[in-house]
């Protein structure tokens, strides 16, 4: 477990796991609730997507007919948040017939390289996850 | 070890309630320590007073406020949570123009914050849900 010690407080990894499609059931628009929160508190935040929890993230969603909010475009300033660490896993996307260009271009300014801007999605292997998930302090699973 | 504890889930539909409370009964048992029970999503529905279950069942929101008086136990309702499925306690209920509160006795609501502060206390935070 890592623990450092940053401004008298504890940082430690947070990894929110998303594995629910965003409508449907209110399990994905209360786990960005708990992100948007939880950003307050600085600690190491890192989104994974997996199995249908990648949809959450393909572009162009638009929820007029089912007369649910479409939240899709909150994912675009979590940037802001400084939540720069969306881990998507390769084989969730493939087995759903889907690509990385069906999902949203989601970036964050980084303010040490010149607010250069940099991509947010990280694509992983179903492996890669495993290792990712096995670094973290905290999983709060949605 | 110092638990947090996640219930994601509403009473009797799931299961999650019970196996999240035997979870803490049998880790205070143990002398472990629990920094706070935490609940969200349909969760918040433990906690409203008003369940009246068949009388040969357990009653799962009185099994948490009793464990809650033993052992000084933090029960923390979502606020965002409760509010969406009507779940309030006196505050909320004046402050919304409600005629009435829900919330049973050893349980509080509160916000989202309490359970990033209860993953950044506990030594191990356990959901219990889907």
């Amino acid at each position: 477990m890592s623990e450092d010690m940053e401004e008298g407080g504890t940082v430690k990894k947070f990894m929110y796991m998303n594995r629910k499609a965003p409508y449907g059931t209110i399990y994905a628009l209360e786990a960005l609730e708990v992100v948007l929160i939880g950003a307050a508190f600085d600690q190491d935040v890192s989104l994974a997507f997996i199995d249908d929890g990648v949809f959450q993230l393909t572009k162009d969603q638009n929820t007029d007919d089912i007369g649910i909010k479409n939240f899709s475009p909150a994912f675009r300033a979590l940037g802001d948040y400084d939540v720069t660490k969306l881990y998507v896993e390769k084989e969730s996307l493939a087995e759903r017939g889907l690509t990385q260009d069906d999902l949203m271009d989601l970036v964050w300014e980084d303010e040490d390289d010149d607010w250069a801007e940099k991509p947010s999605i990280i694509m992983v292997s179903r492996d890669e996850m495993k290792k990712v998930l096995g670094d973290q302090d905290v999983i709060m699973s949605f | 070890m110092k638990f947090g504890v996640v219930v994601n889930e509403g009473p009797y539909t799931h299961q999650a309630s019970d196996s999240a409370y035997n979870f803490t009964k049998a880790a205070l048992a143990k002398g472990h320590e629990i920094v706070r029970v935490f609940f969200y999503h349909d969760g918040v529905n433990n906690g409203t007073r008003l369940t009246v279950p068949p009388s040969d069942d357990r009653n799962i929101q009185e099994n948490w406020s009793a464990l809650a008086k033993e052992h000084e136990l933090d029960l923390v309702l979502c606020i965002a949570a409760a509010q969406r499925r009507g779940i309030l306690d006196e505050n909320e209920a004046k402050r919304q123009g409600k005629d009435a509160d829900n919330v049973a006795e050893g349980f509080r609501i509160s916000g989202l914050g309490q359970l990033i502060e209860a993953g950044i206390q506990a030594d191990r935070l356990v959901t219990f849900g889907d």
